[in-house]
């Protein structure tokens, strides 16, 4: 059981007033209900969007209006950080989960495949998800993704 | 392929149950749904994170761009303070003063058409651009559009021709221009458009070229910015009388001599017509005044380029003299001003001094003067004025000769009745109007308050907007002046539209621009577009990288300006003076000090790369900062922090100081504006301090300051030069 000072709730408080409120376009402690996941993950966690629902749930009015307030949000998202939820994807497991994919193991992946995954199975891509990612993935010339050198370039975008 | 709409759980052909962690499903189960849940739910944290870096840095650019035009406001309180405070003492300084501010002296016509005579100039046989002549036909708008293309010059001769045939056209519009759509099939409104002819070169590709069945409406803010500003003058201005029924320009904040000053399209002018560019200005500042204010189509749609006040009045707006107007942003209170009274320049044609609509209380400077004797004493009041400015600027007439009788002021206070039929609007009333027209922003809460981070017009809320539609009947208005992401957005409930058009306005990739056509049924359709090659080649991540490295650049310098502050502020949370301080007061600090509203908690690992277990060693932070910014080795670094934290301040005194646009001016000069402004700014700078500016910027120790060279030194010219 972890003990918290003070200090470090309230700094993680004012991290996620922060994010929200770069959301909040109106300036009265309010978001669109569909950028709650942008805030959640831009917060370092990686939800599914089965988990997102989920919390959506727990911060949505009774009555649900189509906006998530600050109010609610911030217990709720609080403890979701102390808890260390929704953990982050480790590269290797990201690498598992492609090789997964390529059948062949030969490396790479066609793009008709990846397609089909992505847009059919497991939490599926909409047309524009998957076109945004690969406009960044696929190597026009072989029309594959050559998902090692992808996933390297990515996780130095990121830090 | 999936379709347009987010996931549903329910679709899935194995569902996740609740609060299941993916990554300890067992591989067995249907090993293709996991590892496409693990890529999906990497990658859409990947997009979330992405999005907020574009948040992040969209929020950089805006409230750096705001910061800096609150200090052009200041700057030009600044001059007002000293146009209202300063009563010269001698003809040697009244000529000082004089020239300083009224470079927005206004000519009268004659003298005007005498000055900026274009007749008399010869174009060479070897000038192979466009030859205009008047009355302007399609064709000459073809060629000059190709000949821009290829990046030639329009000779001085028919720019300054093409000015004065602009002016007398405008001179005949009425404030607001009225446009109908039953002429022709569509109305095409654009927004902002600051110099980047780039963007209007693609709108007329993609939109077609003004002619009788095309109309089209500018919304302001032609110049500015971008480094195309007089081709896209010279376009508008040759297509507006080409087509005078289907082209309508609006006036612009930045169609404003004052505002050019400082970004840049005087400085485009002078360099790109080194003989006749101070003419053109001039021609141009009188054009720009001749602007109309907004234009109506169908009595429904209002467009204005900026927004509108809770005391927004259409007739009054129709009926007064809009010309009086040459800079909008020049106003304080005069305190002999008189409601039936039009104060006169010597020199010229009626200039106004109107009150402004914050109070007096601004112009803070200690000591605080005497209580005012009756201004109905001229010579009480002078002496009282006088008085008053002995205590706070004595050294400034150590400069002149000043032992001659204390003369009446005379440069500014001519006044005289008006000639016009008495209107019962008082200057401040007319001058409010314009100034809310072009400057205002709409918020989102309701109510009506002062603008005070562009300190001119106001916020206006969706009360206010619905007023205005009610009262005058209309079904929504178009305004521009603010940078979108989209290149449009709406508000107040779908009733106000912005629309811009300068696409790639922060830096390459950081938005669109867009377009808004109008048929009778009055259906806004937009059409987007961003006119750089390299955007479309870039991908998503490399965008927001792009225009995030920029504002970081430019916060990382903004943060560099502020260095002795920043220390202060560091210590005062480091009281064991350990040298370190945790993360959370230097966000604390670091807001306290620059007071940008930004969320540095989610900015802080781009601007602050190594932490000592967890906790800041904010010195050597804070040397890395100032290495960034390459300096002069023996400039000291408090002098440089306000060279650049003032230094588009410092460009803009200049270029009203240097009023026949050489590039140089004198040492004195500089030195005792600089002073003055410094005094108002409370910039904290003593005399050995400017002395060492002034030496620093005089570089062959002539006694003239070459300021151009100043700032290319300093680095203080943007890099895109």
């Amino acid at each position: 059981m972890f003990l918290f000072a003070d200090g470090a709730v309230a700094e993680i408080e004012k991290k996620i007033i922060e994010a929200f409120e770069v959301f909040d376009h109106e300036c009265n402690k309010t978001v669109d209900v569909r950028e709650i996941g942008s805030i959640v993950r831009s917060l370092g966690c990686f939800p599914t969007e089965a988990e997102l629902h989920e919390l959506l749930a727990k911060v949505e009015e009774e009555e649900p209006t189509g906006y998530i307030n600050l109010e609610k949000f911030l217990p709720v998202m609080t403890k979701v950080l102390l808890d260390r939820s929704y953990q982050p994807i480790p590269e290797d497991v990201l690498l598992h989960a492609f090789e997964a994919l390529d059948e062949n193991k030969c490396g790479y992946i066609t793009k008709e495949e990846l397609v089909k995954y992505l847009t059919e199975e497991g939490e599926p891509f909409t047309q524009e998800e998957m076109e945004d990612m690969l406009s960044t993935a696929l190597d026009p010339e072989t029309n594959t993704v050559r998902y090692r050198d992808y996933i390297s370039m990515m996780i130095v975008d990121e830090t | 392929m999936g379709s347009g709409s987010s996931a549903n759980p329910t679709n899935y052909k194995y569902s996740l149950q609740k609060s299941e962690n993916v990554q300890t499903l067992p591989d067995e189960t249907h090993p293709a749904f996991k590892a496409a849940v693990l890529i999906q739910q990497w990658y859409r944290r990947y997009v979330a994170r992405l999005e907020m870096r574009r948040r992040c840095t969209w929020r950089i650019f805006q409230s750096i761009e705001y910061a800096c035009e609150q200090d052009q406001i200041k700057l030009h309180n600044f001059f007002s303070y000293l146009m209202d405070h300063f009563t010269p003492s001698s003809s040697k300084e009244r000529d000082f003063i004089s020239r300083m501010f009224i470079s927005g002296e206004s000519f009268k016509e004659a003298e005007l058409e005498k000055y900026c005579d274009y007749e008399s100039m010869e174009v060479p046989d070897s000038y192979t651009g466009p030859r205009l002549s008047f009355p302007l036909l399609p064709d000459h708008a073809t060629a000059l559009l190709e000949a821009f293309k290829q990046k030639q010059q329009l000779h001085a001769r028919y720019v300054l021709n093409l000015l004065h045939e602009t002016r007398k056209h405008l001179k005949q519009l009425p404030n607001i221009s009225h446009v109908s759509t039953c002429y022709s099939e569509e109305v095409t409104v654009c927004g902002d458009l600051h110099g980047q002819l780039d963007d209007l070169f693609f709108i007329f590709y993609k939109n077609g070229l003004p002619s009788p069945s095309k109309s089209y409406v500018f919304n302001g803010d032609f110049v500015d910015r971008g480094k195309q500003s007089l081709e896209i003058l010279i376009v508008l201005f040759t297509f507006l009388l080409i087509y005078p029924k289907e082209v309508h320009l609006n006036r612009g904040n930045h169609e404003d001599h004052m505002v050019n000053l400082r970004y840049g399209f005087a400085k485009e002018v002078m360099q790109k017509y080194k003989v006749h560019g101070k003419k053109i200005l001039k021609m141009i500042q009188n054009v720009f005044c001749w602007l109309p204010l907004a234009t109506l189509i169908d009595q429904k749609v209002l467009i204005i380029h900026g927004g509108i006040s809770d005391t927004t009045d259409l007739d009054m707006l129709q009926k007064i003299q809009r010309n009086k107007f040459i800079s909008v942003l020049r106003g304080k209170k005069r305190k002999e001003s008189n409601k039936d009274v039009e104060i006169q320049e010597i020199n010229g044609e009626s200039k106004v001094e109107a009150e402004s609509s914050e109070s007096e209380s601004d112009l803070s400077l200690s000591p605080q003067p005497r209580p005012a004797p009756s201004i109905t004493n001229r010579l009480e009041f002078s002496k009282w004025l006088r008085q008053t400015v002995q205590e706070q600027i004595e050294w400034c007439r150590q400069l002149v000769d000043s032992e001659s009788e204390p003369e009446e002021p005379t440069y500014s206070s001519v006044v005289s009745l008006t000639e016009l039929d008495t209107q019962c609007w008082t200057h401040q009333e007319e001058w409010k109007q314009i100034l809310d027209i072009l400057w205002s922003d709409p918020m989102p809460q309701e109510g009506c308050r002062v603008n005070t981070v562009r300190g001119g017009g106001c916020y206006f809320g969706p009360d206010v907007t619905d007023k205005i539609l009610e009262k005058y009947n209309l079904q929504f208005l178009i305004r521009s002046h603010e940078c979108k992401h989209e290149g449009y957005e709406f508000c107040h409930n779908r009733k106000v539209l912005t629309i811009f058009s300068a696409s790639n306005y922060y830096e390459i990739g950081s938005n669109r621009g867009a377009y808004v056509k109008l048929g009778p049924d009055l259906v806004p359709h937009f059409v987007q577009y961003q006119a750089s090659k390299t955007a479309h080649t870039l991908t998503m991540t490399q965008r927001i990288s792009r225009v995030e490295e920029s504002a970081f650049r430019a916060l990382r310098e903004k943060l560099f300006a502020h260095t002795s502050a920043l220390i202060s502020a560091f210590k005062a949370y480091d009281k064991d003076n350990t040298g370190k301080i945790s993360l959370s007061s230097w966000a604390m600090a670091v807001e306290s000090v620059l007071h940008l509203g930004l969320p540095w908690r989610m900015l802080r690992p781009q601007l602050v790369r190594s932490t000592v277990d967890g906790m800041l060693e904010y010195k050597s932070w804070l040397d890395d900062l100032a290495m960034e910014q390459r300096s002069q080795e023996h400039i000291q670094s408090s002098l440089l922090e306000v060279i650049y934290r003032n230094r588009s301040n410092l460009e803009t005194i200049f270029r009203i100081i240097d009023r026949d646009h050489s590039g140089l001016i004198s040492f004195e000069e500089f030195r005792q504006t600089w002073k003055l402004f410094s005094t108002h700014m409370n910039i904290e700078l003593t005399d050995d301090g400017i002395d060492d500016l002034v030496r620093s910027i005089d570089f062959n120790k002539d006694g003239n300051i070459d300021f151009n060279e100043f700032l290319e030194a300093f680095r203080l010219v943007k890099q895109s030069q």
